[in-house]
């Protein structure tokens, strides 16, 4: 079941969550819905499903224009920030809420809620109440709760962002096997640049209400449409009308003509790269990730005056956002 | 999620909410002031300014003036017990303060006076003594805290509890006692919460009318509040007395509501 | 009015203690100030009820007409609990999910019943549906009266116990359940109303406890007629007539409800603080009918018994 948004338009009062936004997400699909708070994520995931109106534009499910149809009737899954468990039933009744009301019979239900549960790996738990289940577990519940009435299109709005670092990194995982096994076409909403990469098969970058650019993570971060998206997939630092990713920063310590001074202020260790602060003859503070092994062979110090030299380089001809594709600064040919 | 099937249901639903509560709330209301003033501001107004009038309106007044800040200085004493300090008896003494919401006031006025009438267990000594609590102006004044003891323990409560103890512990690494704690920095943060109380207070002691009915006797002129000059005036028959009173005790009341509203609002902020 | 309980643990000796000698005094003023006010008064009360021995007791409560005035009394009173049980919650979702010109005065008319003396109410309802009623509708000296009555003085009750509920109701498990499937009315009869369920019970048990002793609203419109007769209406004529035992003893049948009607809303807010979604969440926050029980207080003083 493919999906289709075309020119989606919506706003609340004076601000406009949506602005002519498009998107095409395949059949089967694990998609990304990527950007800062406030750049109509969650809005347009809404809207697919039912639980927003549109002002202008319209969505598709599979060809189908569904948007005058009520979220009931959408076949939807919906997944939220904060699970949205009926917290005055059982996990089974939960998971079985949606066959309950289409009047599945006890036995079938109960076969399904089963094998649900097994599948997010509750088992065992489907008398307690949510509340007394941990947030991990909750969201696994979600999940089957959606997933029991065999949607068409699983949504989930940044469904990992109220659990601890370590349980997001693990259900992460978790969705990529489950969407492996299942095959639903799935978008999911996050403002995590790294989950989203790790994820999902394509991201559409979304800012104030707008798409900035839609791809794979690699198409994003080699060849990103502007300095938004830009920034957004990585770090990165900015040399005038330049913009370089700092493992694109070589550090050497003699000058030449592509090189531009700067003093070393700040060597800070994280993990196996180090990051190394400079400030340039203009007060511009660059940063540039160098290996262990790099940093030994310079034998930087603070204070040390050393040269950078950017191995590629992109600008965007100082437009704003949303423009075309900037154009990328080859390597000089030897 | 909208559909002409919701909003019809919504229509729906406003009739009969909104016309329920007009129906029961608002028309009987708008009718007292209606019928109050059918033949002008006279009437009414030279009842309630005849001395009994007055009387009723001083003495009631009088009763808010001794039990509202009698019971709002227990009511945040109380508070703060049933907060600050876990003790068995807590549950209990949160018992006893609800007893006021959910007793008949005729009981509440009984039992007063069976305990102070000249049979009752206190009445005869305090007689000896001089002291008289029925048929006057005391006996008022219990039966007046008795119904109004809730109010303000209730709503301060939940405000103290949400104030936590840190600003409290942050004043006394300062250096701060606990008096000047609790007026410069507990009191402060609770205040909108203890007004909201001492507002419920004054509504229900100027409102109260079965047990001070049954403890006052209701003597014109002596021991009648502005509610039992109402009863009176309409079982003689003087409808300006019985609506210019109840016209005077309806706009207390809405007074009341508005002050609710406003301190509600800093309550909440 | 509401607000949730935060159980931080605090360190003892943390926080603000009464001033003064410490907690003693203040605690002993307080339950002097608690046992000269209600409780010695209510024990006069039970003295005299039971003054003649169980059996007048029993003859009190059992004669014909304190037994019409009972049967009046709580059939009414059950009566207008189920209407106003409907009417409240309907009033109430109007306010929290509604949007119209005048909500907030609405709201605020609300607490009119609870502002206003009953004998006003009386009154008022008397202008409007007795004797001399612009529309008609004459209710005096009747039995519906009685309900009417009441139905005025109970309502906030309900309103005022449902709306917190609503208020902090996750409204994401109704998009939750529609995006199941599930239709308006099924949302509300499966999602929403049990979750409104302990509000609604709470302010039922207290309405109904309200409704029981009701006596200003009632007198006025309903007179005391042996037909019309609510149990409070009795007792003062008994008071009047001088039979105090009987008074006594059908005040103390009042009072036993009363205190049932309170240990029931304590069970209800004790039980739905165990369905609590976050367990930090304060227990039973939203039901502010009345205060928590005192264990639920004090989560933050520390043990007096350990000094």
């Amino acid at each position: 079941m493919g999906i289709t948004v075309e020119g989606a338009s919506k706003r609340f009062g004076d601000f406009q969550a949506l602005n002519d936004v498009s998107i095409e997400v395949p059949n089967g699909s694990l998609t990304a819905l990527l950007g800062p708070s406030g750049s109509g994520k969650s809005t347009l995931l809404r809207a697919i499903a039912g639980l927003e109106s549109l002002d202008g534009g319209r969505v598709l499910i599979d060809g189908e224009d569904v948007s005058a149809k009520p979220v009931q009737k959408r076949e939807v899954g919906f997944v939220f920030q904060h699970y949205a468990a009926f917290k005055h039933m059982t996990v089974f009744e939960n998971v079985g809420f949606g066959l309950k009301i289409r009047k599945w019979d006890k036995a079938k239900v109960a076969d399904r809620v089963h094998e649900l549960l097994q599948l997010v790996q509750l088992n065992g738990l489907a008398d307690r109440y949510p509340s007394q289940l941990s947030g991990g577990q909750r969201q696994r519940m979600a999940l089957a709760r959606a997933l029991a009435v065999e949607p068409q299109v699983l949504l989930l709005d940044e469904p990992f962002g109220a659990l601890d670092a370590k349980v997001r990194k693990d259900l992460r995982t978790w969705l990529r096997h489950l969407h492996e096994e299942m095959h639903v076409t799935t978008i999911f909403v996050t403002h995590d640049q790294e989950e989203a990469m790790d994820v999902a098969g394509q991201l559409v970058v979304m800012n104030e209400g707008r798409v900035e650019q839609s791809g794979t993570a690699d198409e994003l971060y080699e060849n990103p449409a502007n300095e938004f998206v830009m920034s957004f997939v990585g770090e990165v630092n900015r040399l005038g009308e330049d913009y370089v990713r700092p493992h694109d920063m070589e550090v050497v310590l003699e000058a030449d003509e592509r090189t531009q001074e700067g003093m070393v202020q700040r060597i800070v260790a994280l993990g196996f790269e180090i990051r190394v602060e400079f400030v340039l003859a203009d007060g511009a503070e660059i940063w540039a990730q160098l290996t262990r092994l790099e940093l030994q062979r310079l034998e930087l110090r603070e204070g040390q005056i050393a040269y950078l030299r950017p191995i590629q380089t992109k600008s965007f001809n100082g437009s704003s956002p949303s423009s075309d594709h900037g154009a990328s600064t080859p390597p000089v040919a030897l | 999620m909208r559909s002409a099937s919701s909003s019809r249901s919504r229509w729906g639903l406003r009739t009969l909410g909104l016309g329920y509560l007009a129906l029961l709330l608002l028309a009987p209301l708008v009718l007292l002031f209606y019928k109050t003033f059918e033949h002008g501001l006279a009437p009414p107004l030279d009842a309630i300014t005849s001395p009994d009038g007055l009387h009723a309106l001083k003495l009631s007044l009088l009763m808010v003036a001794i039990a509202v800040p009698l019971n709002t200085i227990f009511g945040v004493g109380c508070a703060l017990l049933l907060v600050r300090h876990r003790w068995k008896g807590n549950a209990v003494i949160d018992s006893v303060i609800n007893l006021p919401f959910a007793i008949s006031p005729v009981v509440i006025g009984l039992s007063l006076f069976l305990l102070y009438g000249t049979k009752g267990w206190l009445g005869p000594d305090l007689a000896e003594a001089g002291i008289e609590i029925l048929f006057s102006v005391p006996g008022m004044v219990l039966a007046s805290i008795f119904v109004s003891v809730p109010f303000v323990v209730r709503e301060t409560v939940p405000v103290l509890q949400e104030i936590g103890t840190e600003q409290e512990q942050a004043a006394t690494t300062l250096g701060a006692n606990a008096w000047q704690t609790f007026w410069r920095i507990t009191l402060p943060s609770i205040r909108w919460g203890v007004a909201y109380g001492v507002v419920l207070t004054t509504a229900r002691v100027l409102g109260e009318f079965g047990a001070v009915s049954i403890v006052s006797g209701s003597r014109s002129g002596e021991t009648e509040t502005l509610p039992l000059f109402v009863q009176k005036a309409f079982d003689n028959f003087e409808p300006a007395g019985a609506y210019g009173a109840s016209v005077l005790l309806a706009l207390l009341a809405l007074s009341t509501l508005l002050a609710m509203n406003v301190l509600k609002r800093k309550e909440d902020a | 009015m509401e607000a949730s309980a935060q159980s931080r643990p605090v360190s003892p000796r943390a926080g603000l203690r009464l001033p003064g000698v410490g907690a003693g005094l203040g605690r002993g003023t307080i339950v002097l100030y608690l046992s000269v006010i209600v409780l010695l008064p209510l024990a006069a009360l039970a003295s005299k009820a039971f003054e003649g021995g169980l059996s007048t007791f029993w003859s009190q409560v059992t004669s014909p007409q304190a037994l019409r005035s009972l049967e009046l009394t709580v059939g009414a009173s059950l009566i207008v609990v189920l209407i106003n049980g409907v009417f409240g919650t309907i009033i109430a979702w109007l306010l929290v999910r509604d949007n119209f010109p005048g909500k907030s005065a609405v709201n605020a008319v609300i607490d009119l019943p609870f502002a206003l003396p009953t004998i006003v109410a009386s009154l008022i309802l008397i202008e409007l549906y007795g004797v001399k009623s612009p529309i008609g509708i004459n209710l005096s000296l009747s039995r519906p009266a009685v309900v009417v009555a009441l139905l005025f003085v109970t309502l906030p009750f309900v309103v005022r116990a449902v709306q917190p509920l609503l208020i902090e109701m996750d409204r994401e498990m109704e998009e939750a359940a529609a995006s199941l499937g599930a239709s308006g009315f099924t949302i509300f009869r499966r999602i929403v109303f049990p979750n409104l369920l302990p509000g609604l019970a709470a302010g039922v048990a207290l309405a109904f406890a309200r409704a029981l002793g009701e006596y200003g609203s009632v007198l006025l419109f309903a007179g005391g007629l042996p037909n019309t007769q609510v149990s409070s209406v009795f007792i003062r004529q008994q008071i009047e007539s001088g039979n105090e035992t009987g008074a006594a003893a059908v005040s103390v049948v009042l009072l036993l409800a009363a205190l049932v009607m309170l240990a029931l809303i304590r069970l209800i807010q004790h039980w739905s603080s165990k369905h609590e979604r976050s367990p930090g969440a304060g227990a039973g926050a939203g039901l502010t009918v009345m205060p928590m029980s005192g264990e639920d207080y004090s989560a933050e003083g520390d043990d007096d018994e350990k000094r």
